[in-house]
């Protein structure tokens, strides 16, 4: 017999509909309103789950989002989810839980054995054991740790919920809804404006819930009723199951909505998590505090349970946590519990009060209920291992910290622990305020505020409730103030309290019992950190909180310290003989509690991640059989896959076509920019390194443009259409940056130029007709303009009409054949496309995609952004001449430094495969026989010009090294294929075939 | 985090993209000493406050705006407009506004 269900009472429970569930495939029966831990304190259930490093048994010592040890997994298949803390999910019909980080069962569990090995284990244990000893033996080592040391299983299957992401803005954003918080929002709402009141749990009210009060001669349940419809009939949004986890720059706070986490599956469009980013002109923090621990031998027991959750199931859930309890505190909220408790039908057998006298009040009311109190004590020990058979009772003398003799070993199922109390101080620190330690309440408190907001209640260290609701409704009134309303607005009373007990919380500073027995004294029960680990730190020099932290793990598990820190801080400053405020504290980082990854993707996920960028002619490619592959956004053809080919049969044939007779390429997705304006020609003229101030009208030119460091940044063409515009066009993949490039230097460098440049990348549809018969189709399919050599030279522009729509032609190359470029309005794109196909048939024209342009540009030597890797320069892939001498650009004098004239620098070379195999792309290149790397492979093809496996490649002083044997080597397929050493240029070198 | 666009008002901190710091001045185009570019592209103070630096409003107006933020609080003071618009200033009411 451990917990039951009390005969009467809890808040949240509703008893008329019981509720079935399954624990370790046990099946068993809560209620509506029930959390998965009450239902299964109720149940008698005490272990629920083992410890991350020790694997000890562990039971329930929390009832909210601080809870250390009841971490399940939850849901099965698709939906299984590690490390759910079991207090903070709610019951429904038909849930599944597993305990979990035990093997092969929770009882029966082999690797405890890590108990008893724990010496290897403390502190610094990874630094130590694996440092020094070689990689092999960490990775020998790692999978078996990694099995061990480990909390839940995920699943591999893919989430199938919907997740949504929101925006939400407001005057006064109050997060938690206590009496503080609750105060607060009903302020800030009197004073007419824009409320969200957030709480984590699914029902808001906090641990008002908890005090045996009336307010204005209500129950807490019935005035929190009260409170909440007040706030949303003046337009207040009350969001529960809210957690608000991270506070940003700019008053701007995330928060995860639980929508349908309480639910089995969530309804038909119905999100299982919202993600709320929320911009508040002023923030209200009433965040609570939660309760510490106390430090002794053996006190992760299961049965071990902070005071205030031994309360909260009793009160909320109708559950008694055990059925003979011990509490043990040192501040009267000890007591106070107690007597709650007794009064709430549960049998206590003693308070252990470590001062040497309580609030006599509260003395009295002990003695009246028949409970033993016992001071200058504590309990020093546990017994039981997988549940609590008892504890030992010791005399302590608070002034010199020894344990005196023993007063009592009574036998018990439940202790109940208090600490005191630590603010949650998280969203401030989060937020850049320092926290400031308090003496009284021995903790930490919210520092100044560098955002707009204001903290109330237990999180500013205000525990008593009166106290709570002042400050809360002074929060509210300060919000309002910030957010210009006046003093006379958000007037309202403050409730009458009436039954509230004696005594104070503030704790006597006790954080630890000295060791008895050898048994662990447990600081961080989810990352199993123990006083001896803090101890040992310390002697090993980890004595800055800092590296205490990395040092130990302490406080960096999934609760991040919530129960954890300042005990360490305490213990640590014992150790060095300072005050807790000399040791400070880490700054808390987001998340408060975890975050899905789910939430923070919301709807962007599989084809939703990212836009799909199509051209004109993307259904044509698709229709005829084309392979699509991402070019960026963009969506490309890679090849026309004909019945019976290959992707290499593919490719060979149309790049055969274009160097025999003609093929045509949707060009479409190169970036294209409208330069205009009286400097049109001298801002291009600072921005490639050849010259474009004197371009005629009416002729294109490639150039090349570098950044600041003169490293090569993008090449394309540039169209002289009248004395102040230019076309000019990029890489695919640099649309947008050359764009932004533009933009800066307009703006931020020679704002005195008369330039603007318009992005027209999606206004012109572009398509290339590249081979020796390009001419003959594409003069035939012109309606209007000529495009004979006379009245288009090589990089001549002329204009016509084909399928009636007017057209833009520049005789350019990419490939070294004949070759056009035309452009059309986008949506006239296939009408054009379509009529150069037609009028290419009787000379047998063929679409090409991705790999055959890969391969003739491959076979040219030209570059593309596989050699402009943001490593080379002008004179690297041989493009020296195209450095103008006569003029300055961006890039030029930068060029000049010694790095960049080094001799033995990378240059752009050819390699032919001398035994016909394939040469693999990021193959180093090295003498024959191996050695050290003398370059590396960019870019490699199949070339059917040459019947041969060909690839361009960087390498250490190559321009003297055509005709020498090397070789590719690729380590990760252990290949080597010996090739020599050409030209980059493999094709047609003197241009012959362009220049026709 | 949000930035006062002089052009478009209060926008997300997604809509730019930072263009680094604001206070180096490119040397002349005529200036052909290797030092003075050195320096321009990779010498930076580091400091801690108050800083200009320079944004790009990308999903917006595409100006390029010279903002002041403290580097230690994130609070920026002040958002002018580069280039021709220089001067253009945001108007910035209390933070979190
Ligand atoms: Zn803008």
């Amino acid at each position: 017999m451990s917990g039951y269900r009390l005969p009467h009472g809890g808040s949240h429970l509703d008893r008329s509909r019981p509720l079935a569930f399954r624990f370790d495939g046990e099946p068993m029966q809560g209620f509506a309103g029930d959390t998965l831990a009450s239902a299964l304190l109720a149940s008698g259930r005490v272990l629920v789950g083992r410890s991350f490093k020790y694997h000890r048994p562990r039971g329930v010592m929390g009832a909210g989002p601080e809870e250390a040890n009841a971490l399940v997994e939850l849901r099965n298949g698709a939906r299984q989810e590690p490390n759910t803390r079991a207090t903070m999910t709610e019951l429904y019909g038909g849930l599944e839980a597993a305990s979990q980080n035990r093997w092969p069962s929770l009882s029966f569990d082999m690797m405890a054995v890590n108990d008893l090995l724990s010496p290897l284990f403390s502190a610094g244990f990874y630094y130590k054991t694996f440092m020094g000893t070689g990689q092999a033996t960490w990775h020998f080592c790692e999978r078996f740790i990694r099995k061990a040391a480990g909390l839940g299983r995920g699943t591999h299957l893919a989430d199938p919920d919907r997740y949504e992401k929101t925006n939400a803005f407001c005057d006064v954003l109050v997060v938690g809804a206590g009496p503080a918080g609750l105060m607060a929002a009903r302020a800030a709402v009197a004073a007419g404006l824009r409320v969200i009141l957030a709480d984590e749990n699914a029902r808001p009210g906090g641990r008002l819930f908890d005090e045996g009060v009336q307010l204005d001669g209500l129950a807490p349940a019935e005035w929190i009723d009260g409170a909440l419809r007040e706030i949303a009939a003046g337009g207040g949004r009350i969001l529960p199951r809210t957690s608000v986890y991270g506070y940003f720059d700019g008053n701007v706070l995330g928060a995860v909505e639980r929508v349908a986490d309480h639910k089995r599956k969530p309804a038909p469009f119905e999100p299982r998590q919202r993600h709320w980013t929320i911009h508040a002109r002023h923030v209200v923090l009433a965040t609570g505090a939660i309760e510490r621990p106390l430090v002794f031998s053996g006190n992760d027991a299961p049965g071990v349970m902070l005071a205030s959750a031994g309360l909260a199931h009793a009160t909320r859930y109708g559950v008694a946590v055990g059925a003979s309890v011990v509490v043990f505190a040192n501040n009267d909220g000890g007591a106070r519990t107690a007597i709650r408790l007794a009064d709430l039908g549960m049998s206590i057998k003693a308070v252990v009060d470590p001062r040497r006298e309580i609030d006599p009040a509260l003395a009295a009311a002990l003695g009246a209920r028949g409970i033993r109190l016992e001071t200058g004590a504590v309990v020093a020990a546990t017994r039981g291992r997988k549940s609590l058979a008892g504890v030992d009772i010791r005399g302590f003398d608070p002034v010199s910290g020894v344990l005196g003799a023993n007063v009592m070993q009574p036998g018990c199922d439940a202790l109940l622990v208090s600490g005191g109390w630590t603010p949650s101080v998280h969203l401030a620190s989060q937020a850049g305020s320092a926290p400031v330690f308090d003496e009284a309440l021995q903790s930490f408190v919210p520092g100044t505020a560098r955002e707009a907001w204001t903290t109330a209640g237990a999180c500013a260290g205000t525990l008593d409730l009166a106290g709570c609701l002042a400050a809360g409704l002074d929060a509210g009134r300060t919000a309002a103030r910030a957010c210009g309303k006046t003093a006379e607005n958000g007037e309202i009373p403050l409730p009458e309290l009436s039954g509230t007990l004696a005594g104070t919380d503030l704790p006597f500073p006790l954080f630890d019992v000295p060791a008895t027995g050898g048994a662990k004294r447990f600081v961080d029960f989810q990352h199993d950190v123990t006083a001896d680990d803090v101890d040992l730190a310390n002697r090993e020099g980890f004595c800055s909180v800092e590296h205490l932290k990395r040092y130990t793990t302490l406080g960096m598990a999934a609760d991040q310290g919530k129960t954890s820190n300042v005990n360490a801080i305490a213990l640590m400053a014992r150790a060095r003989g300072l005050t807790a405020p000399q040791v400070g504290t880490t700054r808390f980082r987001m998340p408060w509690t975890a975050v899905t990854i789910g939430a923070l993707a919301g709807r962007e996920t599989g084809h939703h991640f990212a836009p799909v960028r199509r051209t004109p002619m993307h259904d044509w490619h698709v229709a005829k059989g084309a392979e699509m592959m991402a070019a960026g956004l963009w969506m490309r053809p890679r090849a026309y896959i004909a019945p019976g080919e290959s992707l290499r049969d593919a490719y060979i044939r149309e790049a055969s076509a274009v160097r025999q007779r003609v093929g045509i390429v949707d060009v479409s997705t190169l970036g294209k920019i409208d330069v205009q304006g009286p400097d049109a020609g001298e801002f291009l003229n600072r921005l490639y390194t050849g010259g474009f101030a004197k371009l005629p009208v009416g002729k294109a030119r490639y150039g090349v443009m570098l950044r600041e460091d003169g490293i090569m940044f993008d090449d394309g063409t540039a169209w002289r259409l009248t004395p102040n515009r230019f076309l000019v066009t990029t890489t695919t993949a640099n649309a947008g940056a050359v764009l932004a490039h533009m933009e800066h230097y307009l703006e931020v460098v020679w704002p005195d130029l008369r330039v603007h440049v318009t992005s027209v990348t999606d206004r012109f549809a572009g398509m290339a007709v590249a081979g020796p018969e390009a001419r003959k189709v594409l003069q035939a399919a012109l309606e209007e303009g000529d495009v004979s050599p006379e009245a288009c030279p090589h990089m001549g522009i002329v204009r016509g009409r084909i399928a009636g729509e007017p057209v833009m032609i520049a005789r350019l190359s990419f490939s070294g054949e004949l070759a056009y470029e035309v452009y059309c309005d986008w949506p006239a794109g296939l009408a054009v496309w379509e009529a150069l196909i037609e009028a290419g048939k009787p000379n047998g024209i063929m679409p090409y995609g991705m790999e055959a342009l890969g391969t003739l540009r491959i076979e040219k030597g030209h570059i593309t952004g596989a050699e402009m890797d943001g490593r080379t320069t002008l004179a690297d892939v041989g493009l020296g001449g195209m450095a103008s001498r006569k003029k300055p650009y961006v890039g030029s004098t930068m060029t000049q430094r010694p790095a960049f004239v080094d001799p033995e620098r990378p240059v752009l070379v050819g390699l032919v495969s001398r035994d016909g195999r394939a040469i693999r792309a990021g193959s180093h290149l090295t003498l024959p026989g191996g050695g050290a790397s003398l370059g590396h492979v960019t870019a490699v093809t199949w070339s059917p010009a040459l019947g041969a496996n060909i690839a361009l490649a960087f390498l250490s002083g190559g321009r003297d090294r055509h005709g020498e044997p090397l070789e590719a080597a690729f380590p990760l397929k252990n290949e080597r294929v010996a090739v020599t050493v050409t030209d980059p240029c493999f094709y047609d070198p003197d241009g012959s075939r362009m220049h026709v | 985090m949000r930035i006062h666009c002089p052009c478009c008002g209060p926008r997300g901190v997604a809509e730019f993209s930072y263009g680094g710091d604001g206070t180096v001045r490119r040397p002349d185009l005529s200036v052909t000493d290797t030092d003075a570019h050195v320096a321009y592209v990779f010498e930076r103070e580091n400091p801690r406050g108050p800083h200009v630096e320079l944004w790009h409003h990308i999903g917006g107006c595409r100006h390029w705006l010279r903002v002041t933020r403290d580097t230690l609080t994130h609070e920026i003071t002040s958002v002018e407009m580069a280039g021709r618009f220089a001067g253009e200033a945001a108007r910035i009411s209390g933070a979190g506004a």
